[in-house]
């Protein structure tokens, strides 16, 4: 643990709060059931996409090209996903062999 | 008679949690694990899986659990990874109407397997509709925290050797942006939530991206949002 026992819990309350938050807000913004607040709706149709694009970003940050240890893995795993996906259309299976595929990777050869 | 509707409804909502039971299982144990690799107990993992119940905010709160304290950096990021959330419970507002006092654990409850199953499904008849959402969501939830129990008990347990088992995390996003990628024609959004991100990466440098691209993915989105909404996004 890095951090202490109380800063910790204040973590695990941060995320609850922000994920309570996320849950109910079109609950309560709406309980009138007016439909048309528009930037809403539009927020809530165009973010799941960027966002995840900025996760996929986020988890690769320490990825760089100054040696091959340091992008290969990465960058094989993540191939292989792709075509595992494309092929099996699986989740489970793709995060699981992509994950095994990249341990692999890191233990034994890079 | 109560009690016969209730065993009805549980019934009728347990099939069609199968699959999250496998799902969650598995990413419950990695999560379980990896926490456990980080010095975190099991007792952590279970707290965290009951009370937050969010897979993905989780696992990258695995990184603020073991960098710098910052409580807002972690508020913001869960609400971005979470922002998904709001879409889901704009589609559910009529089908949660009338769920009196069980709203609030629905809602509480409304992670993205739940979404999925709530939304594409339909009680049999002569179950009650609200009870049988409820179950749905008791159960997923009760996977969820079993899962992550059990990863944290066998991470305790048995040593092995655990690097690079934080991709696990990679590999579910990724796994998720190819579905997002497949199920949408208009890929622009996720094309200037890469190039945000990136362009701030490169920019600020890898632990201080992450707000400055929140900020252009908004701004961006904002100001195209004529642009964008034209385009059928579904």
């Amino acid at each position: 643990m890095t951090l202490t026992a109380g800063q910790t819990f204040i973590i695990i309350c941060m995320l609850t709060l922000g994920t309570v938050i996320t849950r109910f807000l079109p609950f309560i913004l709406f309980h009138n059931n007016k439909k048309n607040s528009s930037y809403i709706t539009y927020l809530g149709k165009v973010l799941p996409y960027a966002s995840i694009a900025m996760l996929v970003v986020y988890c690769l940050r320490e990825v760089n090209f100054t040696s091959p240890a340091n992008y290969a893995p990465e960058a094989i795993a993540i191939i292989f996903i792709v075509l595992l996906h494309h092929w099996k259309n699986n989740a489970l299976l793709s995060i699981g062999a992509g994950t095994a595929v990249y341990m692999f990777l890191v233990q034994t050869v890079f | 008679m109560k009690k016969n509707n209730l065993k009805r409804a549980l019934k009728a909502a347990f099939p069609h949690t199968i699959p999250v039971l496998t799902g969650f299982t598995f990413l419950g144990i990695a999560y379980g694990v990896l926490m456990s690799s980080k010095g975190y107990g099991v007792w952590w993992t279970a707290l965290a899986s009951f009370l937050v119940f969010a897979g993905s905010a989780q696992y990258i709160a695995i990184t603020f659990l073991t960098s710098v304290f910052n409580p807002i950096y972690a508020l913001l990021m869960t609400l971005m990874i979470n922002a998904r959330h709001l879409f889901y419970g704009i589609s559910l507002l009529d089908k949660y109407k009338n769920t009196g006092k069980l709203k609030p654990y629905l809602i509480f409850g409304l992670c993205d397997e739940t979404f999925s199953i709530v939304c594409s499904t339909e009680p049999p008849p002569g179950v009650n509709r609200k009870w049988f959402i409820f179950f749905i969501t008791l159960l997923d939830h009760s996977y969820w925290v079993l899962g992550s129990i059990l990863g944290g008990l066998l991470g305790s347990m048995i040593s092995f050797n655990t690097q690079g088992l934080d991709f696990v995390l990679t590999a579910l996003f990724v796994v998720i942006f190819l579905g997002q990628w497949k199920a949408q024609k208009n890929h622009k959004p996720a094309i200037i939530g890469i190039l945000c991100s990136i362009g701030c990466l490169i920019v600020f440098g890898p632990s201080n991206f992450i707000i400055p691209s929140m900020a252009a993915i908004l701004v961006i989105l904002t100001v195209f949002r004529k642009n964008l909404a034209k385009e059928e996004v579904k």
